[in-house]
């Protein structure tokens, strides 16, 4: 690190929201009445990267401007962008497809809601863009059911662009041809996951497809397609506003540029944060959010589907980058930290996300339907009704061991992980519990008056 | 098969409407439209009945076994009629940290309902569902569309007692962080005191 510290100003990375060089982009106009129409968003500057990618670029050179960005995917997964765009198969007369995913629904994430909802015409900006780039003529946002505020907003950008010529047959007066359909989904977590987005889309039930095929070799009604997440779109439009230099002058090595992030729980301010990656959980838990209100044990580093880590210095410090959690044995996940308090039995706070993954489960394959789905919730109720054995928490153990790896898509290993780190890191609450047949922790009243 | 001769189709008056939801998609994609469909037909009738899943499988050119397969899929179909005021609590963790148990709770006993029922007069519903995408300001309780977020005991009191007059009110406008827009705090101006070896952050 002391090589870094000593280099100039200008080649030291941003890693922290206090650097006088970080301005904070995607949420500069979320929060704000009425940034959600044409004319607000054209008065600051909307649509200016479209026209530059459109008029001034190839859709190739703006793959390029994406891949030297090193943005990667911001739904969870991490994948750099500009290579997924690159896998796109030749132009070959059939339709391509953009699509996005709106379907944020792992717990503890909520980003993407106050974009569409507050500044859905960036939403649209990044997807002309992308759009351009993999030279698709059609986009589809697939927004979640419950988020009808945020659909609608959506819904009624779309319609502004369309009349204002920035959608249709000739964007932005080019011959480039780009049109959105908004489809609403119905309540699926598992539609979070891109085959089985697609297949919802497609008026199937939403069970996840296998792959290979990739979506870009046969994604929607078997088209060559790419799906990217809310975030990733309205990243992009960045980097064609300020370059991919700029984008890479924030982060690690690994982890470049800005980030939304989210915290929740016991925290004095929770809410959405925009932050460089390359920040320490420390930087978003205190400096922004206000500390946690009462004493905390743990936290989640990025949704509940990523290992919770202990309330410890090491790990209040690590980076909020993909490399800094996996280091520490969990992941970045969707950014989405959630706290848990002390007072929270981590049986019962782990029973909840457990419930969770089991009522998602979509039941195709074995593993997620009978263990995540049948047993490990079953397991749980044991333990919270008093008749659990130390006999048992090996099983449970062995039994979310063994799923590990084994189910059709990754909802099952997004129970099973969790469920181990708890176990890690907090065995002793788990005997308490069958060595006493109650909780250590009993506080039941979490209702503020 | 006896309700279809009963009553109307339901897009039999509806031809635009309809003809701009088979719109959204290519002609090879008209499967597509069976969620937007569903869709329409709950958001008017608050259910999607049998006579509405033969009709919408008759539109789209697919079995009515294959839209009842979709609709069971997801949780937010309705097959029998919910309450004209259907509340949905988040249960999942971040709200259930910030009290959403206690919430379903209170409303169980303010309303003498559980999960998934409907009172007598056809005027509420509950329904515990999963994460809503509100995890920094819970507890939320959707409201048919609506969300009214951290919800505290008063403010419940107060909503029911709107709703049960059929008065529903605007939902108070909660954010928090970079979501809160232009008058923001200075966050990192008022920094606490850091860390988990310091003040009432302490762990262990």
């Amino acid at each position: 690190m002391s090589d870094v510290a000593d280099a100039p100003e200008a080649a030291r990375p941003i890693t922290s929201r206090r650097d006088p060089r970080y301005e904070v982009v995607m949420y500069r106009h979320v929060g704000i009445e009425g940034a959600w129409t044409l004319d607000y968003y054209r008065s600051h500057g909307g649509y200016e990267a479209a026209r530059k990618a459109l008029t001034e670029m190839s859709p190739s050179e703006v793959i390029d401007e994406v891949k030297a960005s090193k943005l990667r995917g911001r739904g969870g997964a991490g994948f750099p962008t500009g290579v997924k765009w690159s896998f796109m198969p030749p132009v070959d007369g059939r339709q391509r497809l953009l699509v996005v995913n709106a379907d944020e629904s792992e717990p503890g994430s909520f980003k993407d809601r106050y974009i569409m909802e507050d500044d859905p015409h960036q939403l649209i900006e990044g997807m002309i863009i992308g759009c351009y780039a993999i030279q698709a003529t059609k986009a589809m946002i697939y927004i979640r059911g419950e988020y009808v505020k945020g659909y609608r907003r959506l819904v009624d950008a779309v319609r502004e662009a369309r009349e204002a010529g920035i959608l249709g047959k000739n964007v932005l007066g080019t011959d480039v041809e780009v049109d959105i359909t908004v489809h609403r989904g119905a309540g699926a977590y598992i539609c979070g996951e891109e085959t089985a987005l697609m297949n919802s889309l497609e008026g199937l039930r939403g069970n996840p497809r296998l792959k290979p095929p990739f979506p870009a070799q046969a994604g929607v009604y078997g088209l060559p397609t790419t799906i990217n997440n809310v975030t990733t779109m309205t990243s992009v439009v960045h980097i064609l506003t300020r370059g991919a230099a700029w984008f890479a002058s924030m982060g690690t090595e690994d982890s470049k540029g800005t980030k939304l992030y989210q915290i929740s729980g016991p925290v004095t301010r929770p809410g959405v944060y925009e932050l460089p990656m390359g920040a320490s959980f420390r930087e978003l838990i205190y400096d922004l959010a206000g500390g946690p209100r009462g004493e905390a044990k743990g936290f989640f580093p990025g949704g509940s589907s990523t290992p919770p880590l202990p309330w410890r210095d090491e790990y209040l410090d690590l980076p909020m980058t993909y490399d800094g959690l996996a280091k520490a044995g969990s992941m970045l996940g969707t950014g989405g930290v959630i706290v848990i308090p002390k007072e929270k039995d981590i049986v019962d706070a782990m029973y909840n996300v457990v419930r969770f993954y089991a009522d998602e489960s979509c039941g195709k394959c074995t593993p997620c339907r009978e263990g995540i789905s049948t047993w490990l919730p079953k397991m749980y109720q044991k333990l919270l009704a008093g008749l659990g054995t130390r006999e048992d928490l090996d099983l449970m153990e062995e039994m979310v061991r063994n799923t590990r790896g084994t189910a059709f898509c990754p909802l099952a290993d997004a129970c099973a992980m969790p469920v181990q780190a708890s176990f890690k890191w907090f065995r002793d609450e788990y005997e308490y519990l069958v060595d006493h047949g109650r909780p250590m922790y009993t506080k039941t009243d979490w209702w503020q008056a | 098969m006896v309700e279809l001769d009963t009553i109307p189709p339901f897009f039999a008056d509806k031809q635009e409407l309809l003809g701009e939801i088979l719109g959204r998609y290519p002609e090879y994609g008209r499967r597509s439209a069976v969620m937007p469909l569903l869709w329409e037909v709950q958001n008017a009738e608050r259910h999607v009945s049998e006579a509405r899943i033969a009709e919408i499988a008759e539109i789209v050119g697919i079995h009515a076994t294959e839209v009842k397969g979709v609709m069971s899929f997801y949780h937010e179909y309705h097959g029998e009629p919910v309450g004209r005021y259907h509340l949905q609590v988040c249960s999942t963790l971040s709200c259930s940290l910030v009290g959403s148990d206690e919430l379903y709770d209170h409303l169980v006993e303010k309303l003498g309902i559980v999960n998934g029922e409907t009172d007598d007069e056809g005027h509420f519903s509950i329904q515990k569902v999963e994460c809503l995408g509100s995890c920094g300001t819970g507890p939320v309780l959707q409201v048919n569309d609506t969300y009214y977020e951290r919800v505290t005991r008063s403010r419940c009191d107060e909503l029911i007692e709107a709703l049960k007059r059929d008065d529903m009110p605007e939902p108070w406008r909660e954010r928090g962080g970079d979501n809160e827009g232009a008058e923001k705090a200075d966050f990192l101006g008022e920094a606490p005191v850091r860390g988990a070896g310091a003040g009432e952050g302490e762990g262990s």
